[in-house]
């Protein structure tokens, strides 16, 4: 019964956050950023126009202008995010195995990174304040799930602006290891696999082909790399350093970082070529 | 022209009711699309060394074939031992600058110490990320000195993204400077494992002759580089500048 209460309890509080941030949305075009306030009192009361900005809960600005979306289109076209990408993920026996543009959420959880270079960077450094402050209230690591669900609420609340982001949080909690594929769109899927960025088809052939659920760490971790620089040699847009972590119970490890441009030769090796004909003198 | 009056300019243009009456003027017409963003020009280099930091950009300001000023400065000092330089547009570079310099004034409050470099680095990233649907159109490089006294320079994108890197060049120039600098530089990434240091080999001395070489060949082929080029030197007895005259052209 208790336990009934505080569900429909939870529900309700979260139905009433849901229809004031709706309401607030209609009204003045705000921002959730309460993962972003810095908790911090002011140093005096002063609420002036330049300590508003300042001090305050900083919030997005947005451009004063009647058709947001146009101006939208041109602005992403002055600031092009860097883009050109290829990650991905996948859980075996042991643990879970990602690769490439990876950022280190906390000890036991990696987030990947793919869309928008600072889209995906920002909100991951804002994932990693939620995850840290959830520990501190709670005494206890976040599950991947809840960590994967924050990320895809907030994601959410901003689909249809512009954002673009395609990541997978991949990471070791109480019920082992855990992988979630968010994307900007607002998708969130769990999974034992998943390859995400420009160059995610060619790494899923090589990836689907070689994965099984009982590999060694050394298998897994040579199917990650070798998935990675296939997708780097068919894909223009991805290249420069294959990462390959691994997540165990005792939290990530970096197994690898190689230039995919010296891979290349551990996959081919320079053959000494036939000489066809030799130059004889005469 | 100077720097002030251009800011002021800007100001004008900012002011809400302005461009209330513009748009009130264009609504007769056909619509003209509400551009608020100008590029300015010029290019910024920075390279970190094992103890110091050189932080290098030209002076010349334009607006398309118009040379606006030939002695504006890029470079900004935000802490004791942290220096940005941006190009882009300088009406957003200065409004960005005037944020910085009072989240710092705030920070030195709070804490009674300067920021260190990596701090102001991720300052600089989330500012730039608040403005993400209205971006500042500024492409910084940020050098310094680490905690440990080490150089450090961070490159940013015009919404945050960023990266400690080894050197790096941004701004008009840019795509003529960074593979010279990749040539004769080339850092391994940070994200190699075994992890390699990142900071050039080079001296204090040939670091700063590198910058005036690149400079000067950039000016060559680059309309919106030249004039005059300000080096800054941080190291752990302080800061020295330096200057070299480039094409006026």
């Amino acid at each position: 019964m208790v336990v009934f209460l505080g569900f429909a309890n939870l529900l309700l509080t979260i139905s009433c956050n849901l229809i004031i941030y709706l309401f607030e949305q209609v009204m003045s075009m705000k921002f959730d950023t309460s993962g972003l306030e810095s908790h911090h009192g002011m140093l005096f009361g002063a609420r002036d126009e330049l300590s508003s900005g300042l001090s305050a809960a900083p919030s997005f600005d947005i451009p004063n202008s009647n058709d947001f979306d146009c101006f939208q289109k041109e602005a992403i076209q002055m600031v092009k995010p860097a883009k050109g990408t290829t990650t991905l993920a996948f859980i075996f026996k042991e643990a879970s195995q990602s690769v490439k543009k990876i950022i280190e959420i906390n000890p036991y959880m990696l987030g990947t990174m793919a869309g928008g270079a600072a889209d995906c960077q920002f909100w991951h450094r804002n994932l990693g304040i939620k995850c840290r402050l959830h520990e501190l209230a709670n005494k206890r690591r976040i599950s991947v799930t809840g960590a994967s669900k924050l990320l895809a609420n907030i994601l959410y609340n901003y689909r249809g602006m512009g954002l673009s982001v395609g990541t997978m949080i991949a990471g070791w909690d109480e019920t082992g290891p855990g992988l979630y594929y968010v994307d900007s769109e607002g998708g969130r899927l769990k999974g034992t696999r998943f390859s995400v960025g420009s160059g995610s088809p060619y790494a899923y052939g090589v990836l689907d082909n070689g994965y099984r659920y009982d590999m060694s760490v050394e298998e897994a971790a040579e199917l990650a790399r070798r998935s990675i620089y296939h997708a780097t040699f068919r894909d223009g847009a991805s290249g420069g350093v294959a990462s390959v972590y691994y997540v165990g119970p005792n939290g990530w490890k970096k197994l690898s970082g190689d230039d995919v441009a010296e891979l290349h030769y551990s996959y081919y090796p320079v053959e000494p070529a036939v000489v066809e004909q030799e130059m004889v003198e005469t | 022209m100077n720097s002030q009056q251009i800011y002021y300019i800007f100001d004008l243009c900012k002011s809400p009711n302005l461009s209330l009456s513009l748009s009130f003027i264009t609504m007769a017409k056909q619509h003209a699309r509400w551009s608020p963003y100008d590029n300015n020009g010029g290019t910024c280099v920075a390279i970190a060394g094992a103890d110091y930091c050189v932080i290098a950009a030209d002076t010349r300001m334009s607006t398309g074939y118009s040379i606006l000023s030939r002695d504006y400065s890029k470079i900004c000092k935000l802490a004791d031992k942290c220096m940005m330089a941006s190009s882009g547009f300088q009406a957003d570079v200065r409004a960005l600058q005037k944020v910085l310099a009072a989240r710092h004034l705030i920070y030195q409050h709070q804490h009674n110490k300067q920021m260190s470099c990596p701090a102001m680095g991720q300052l600089l990233s989330n500012t730039l990320y608040y403005k993400r649907f209205f971006p500042y159109y500024a492409f910084n490089v940020l050098g310094g000195l680490d905690n440990e006294g080490k150089g450090c320079v961070f490159t940013y994108d015009a919404v945050g993204s960023y990266e400690r890197v080894g050197y790096s060049s941004q701004g008009s120039g840019s795509t003529l400077i960074m593979p010279f600098l990749d040539n004769q530089l080339k850092s391994p990434s940070p994200l190699l494992l075994p992890a390699q240091d990142a900071v050039t080999p080079l001296s204090e001395s040939e670091a700063v002759d590198l910058v005036k070489t690149c400079f000067a060949s950039a000016t060559e082929r680059d309309i919106y580089t030249g004039d005059r080029l300000e080096i800054v030197i941080l190291n752990a007895d302080g800061v020295r500048r330096e200057e070299m005259e480039l094409r006026k052209d």
